[in-house]
């Protein structure tokens, strides 16, 4: 069986450590000079296609980003854990405002088909958006099969068996290849990039695309209306008692 | 109140007239169970539990003198309270009291009764006053994170608390200076500068629970002290209860200030033995706009002096923490908290941190200072963290080093300043003569300050290992010209150690300035100087 040609994509979000902040005119959250970082689960993505070159089942690795000219950093980070190639596919400004999973998904399909991949890995969500759809909405545009929110992943000639983290527990499915798999946060601990590895990073080809390149129309499909932060919890009560409680619940209307 | 009587029966009882009665803890234990029964109930249940509490500090020390100071009465609770008007202000419940006796590294425990929550400085005031009156013992308390057993009684002194003591009083947008109580938290005062774009002047693994006034009390150091100074830089002023209830207020938020003998000098390290810091004036630095961490991995100890030297050269002003651990340290990480190596395994690691005001300039700057450490072979391996995720992944490793020692059991914790080349040589030397008797040796800490932290873990206490390690670690580092205390300060554990590192004449004049200011004795005695005989 040959090396699989293998597309993961990284999106630049706004860091898990950082206070998000809701911009004054509500049209969304402050992100000037606030610290970036690749999606947790895409680096997680990340590692899962490194591990499979490692194991020789992959071949090359392909990293795509969509977005501002900031998302290059996104890419040599990825390069530096192990990615062979990066293409940033460029959207600035007020376009990446509007830029969905809708959009985003028919960039990946495009580059899949280019480039001749044979499993697209994703994150399953970006911890900006919470969307969850860009992976299968990638998969319903190739008509390949989808493996999500997958825990762990093997590959068994031409086939991939995949161990997904449902509600229930855990389901075992297999998938044919070629076939986009979105990842889970239990299915590894991505690596630190080595020093030696982000001096090499930089020599890696990067290559810059935009959205007509694939004929993609990202004009957006929906206009937000406003963000608002959520409402301010309030201060709990304490009481000294069981009978106290019980009279507070029944003042609330909550018990009989 | 059934557990002041009860504890009345342990100090002035059959079993204990005066102090110093070495009994066999077993039998003390049966025979407290057997009167305890009769007086509280939680009590009995508290020691029947398997895992029970700390040894408490005057047994396993039983040479130990309590002071000529009064037992505290129910009179005295009842003072308290209407001097505390409100609920949760007098502590004296005995399970609440434990949290308050014991010190963070579960190696002193002391039998205070009562804990007192002031909220303002008035109330600081009258309760010194009273106290100091009734010459009670008193036992200054912040987050009770102290490393030496100087923040929790050693026999029954009163525990006065500043966690109410939590108000930000106000931050000068302008000069960067910060007004607030003692009773902040470290973490808190810090997250609120961040919102205005400034940060404390100093930062250690503690900064969640610890309080502004104990780290100024033991002028504390932490990991950017390499970067920021010493708190007796940046601290401008400084509000102090006395021992007598007087209040002192050098609470200037000038930077500039030239009018007599600089008081607040005296404050900052006393460990309140002193005076009740009450209120600080900090002067704090810019928040950073680009900060980067690299972790990497070298052969040898010299290594690490190069990759020091190297750094101060090619980094220089954004070098914010220099910080290395040895591969036994990183054994703890991996095993006790299940954390992995960040990068492949080396007998040394260091953590360098850079914070400056430009991403643009600090990025090429790092980048090119590891291209010559890696193309020079001064650093093996390594990794660079530019995301506030990673940084602080990388920081813990480095930060929950005293935690994960804590799994090992027992920890004998040692915190010296020694000239650089002879850092390690200690640690070294430690490890040949402890041979198997312990579970590991471990060096680690702010080699940017030379200052080591030495660590040994054994399963439970053991007076012969303690008798092993002390004096000899000690004598060890007085004969380096070193320090036998570099941040962590005296408190309990290294009190009687002084004279390795200051002179007898020095020590003197010490005692003489602790008579004028507590001239009764009253405040945190047992701890950081020995007492005028």
């Amino acid at each position: 069986m040959s090396a699989l040609r293998v597309l993961v994509g990284c999106k630049r979000v706004i860091d898990y450590a950082v206070k998000v902040r809701v911009k004054p005119d509500k049209t969304g959250v402050v992100t000037d000079g606030v610290k970036h970082s690749m999606n947790p689960f895409d680096e997680i993505a990340m590692e899962e296609a490194i591990r499979m070159k490692e194991k020789k089942l992959a071949s090359e690795i392909i990293v795509v980003s969509c977005g501002p000219s900031q998302c290059q950093e996104t890419l040599r980070t990825a390069l530096a854990m192990g990615g062979d190639r990066a293409i940033h596919v460029q959207v600035e400004g007020k376009e990446y405002e509007g830029l969905q999973p809708f959009h985003v998904s028919k960039i990946f399909a495009k580059i899949a088909q280019e480039e001749k991949v044979d499993l697209v890995v994703l994150g399953k969500q970006a911890i900006d958006d919470d969307c969850n759809q860009t992976g299968q909405m990638t998969a319903a545009i190739l008509d390949w099969p989808q493996a999500t929110f997958a825990s762990k992943v093997e590959i068994d000639s031409g086939s991939l068996k995949v161990t997904r983290e449902i509600d229930g527990g855990l389901e075992n499915i297999k998938v044919k290849l070629p076939a986009v798999v979105t990842t889970d946060l239990r299915l590894n601990e991505p690596r630190y990039a080595t020093l030696p590895n982000i001096m090499k990073a930089k020599k890696k080809p990067l290559t810059v695309k935009k959205p007509s390149d694939y004929a993609v129309d990202i004009s957006p499909r929906q206009e937000v209306l406003s963000v608002e932060d959520p409402p301010v919890r309030e201060a709990g009560q304490k009481v000294e008692s069981v009978e106290q409680l019980v009279q507070k619940l029944r003042d609330a209307g909550l018990v009989a | 109140m059934s557990a002041i009587s009860g504890t009345k029966l342990e100090h002035g009882g059959l079993f204990f007239s005066g102090v110093g009665i070495n009994m066999n803890i077993i039998m003390q234990l049966l025979l407290a169970r057997v009167t305890f029964r009769f007086s509280c109930q939680v009590r009995y249940f508290h020691i029947q539990q398997k895992k029970l509490a700390v040894e408490l500090t005057r047994i396993r020390y039983p040479n130990l003198k309590r002071g000529p100071y009064a037992n505290i009465c129910d009179a005295d609770i009842s003072n308290f309270g209407k001097l505390l008007p409100g609920k949760g202000r007098v502590i004296t419940d005995v399970t609440e009291l434990e949290g308050y006796n014991t010190d963070w590294l579960k190696t002193c425990r002391g039998s205070s009764q009562v804990v007192l929550r002031p909220k303002t400085t008035e109330e600081v005031s009258a309760l010194l006053c009273y106290c100091n009156d009734r010459r009670l013992a008193v036992v200054p308390q912040g987050g009770n994170t102290g490393l030496v057993g100087g923040s929790v009684p050693v026999f029954d002194e009163v525990i006065i608390s500043t966690e109410l003591m939590n108000n930000i009083i106000s931050l000068d947008e302008v000069s960067g200076i910060l007004v607030c109580q003692a009773g902040c938290i470290l973490a808190n005062l810090d997250s609120y500068l961040k919102d205005h774009n400034f940060t404390m002047p100093l930062d250690l693994g503690a900064k969640g629970s610890c309080h502004i006034g104990g780290n100024l009390a033991t002028n504390a150091g932490g990991v950017r002290l390499l970067r920021y100074g010493s708190l007796h830089g940046s601290i401008l002023g400084l509000e102090v209860v006395q021992a007598n209830g007087e209040v002192i207020d050098c609470l200037s938020t000038l930077r500039k200030d030239n009018t007599g003998y600089d008081l607040k000098q005296l404050f900052i390290g006393s460990e309140g033995t002193l005076g009740i810091i009450t209120k600080a004036a900090i002067l704090c630095p810019q928040k950073p706009n680009a900060v980067y961490v690299a972790f990497l991995g070298c052969d040898s100890f010299n290594r690490v002096l190069d990759v020091f030297q190297k750094s101060k050269h090619m980094l220089g002003e954004i070098l914010s923490a220099f910080e290395f651990m040895d591969s036994a340290s990183m054994d703890v990480i991996r095993n006790n908290l299940k954390m992995p190596n960040p990068i492949a395994d080396f007998p040394f690691y260091i953590l360098i941190e850079t914070s400056g005001s430009q991403g643009g300039h600090d990025e090429e700057k790092l980048n090119t200072f590891l291209e010559t450490m890696l193309s020079s072979q001064l650093v093996k391996d390594g990794t660079v963290a530019t995301d506030m995720s990673k940084i602080e992944a990388l920081w813990s490793v480095r930060e929950r080093m005293a935690e994960g020692l804590m799994h090992d059991g027992y920890c004998y914790k040692y915190d010296v300043s020694l000239p650089l080349m002879k850092f390690y040589n200690l640690v070294e030397d430690m490890r040949h003569h402890l041979g198997n008797r312990v579970t590991r040796v471990v060096g680690y800490g702010h080699v940017g300050d030379g200052n080591l932290h030495l660590n040994i873990t054994t399963p439970a206490y053991s007076h012969e290992i303690m008798d092993l390690i002390e004096p000899y670690v000690y004598d060890w580092v007085a004969h380096h010209h070193g320090s036998i205390s570099a941040e962590h300060g005296l408190g309990f554990k290294k009190k009687q150690f002084i004279y390795h590192s200051k002179t007898k004449s020095a020590v003197r004049l010490m005692q003489a300035i602790k008579k004028v200011m507590d001239p009764n004795g009253i405040l945190n005695p047992y701890k950081t100087i020995p007492d005028a005989s």
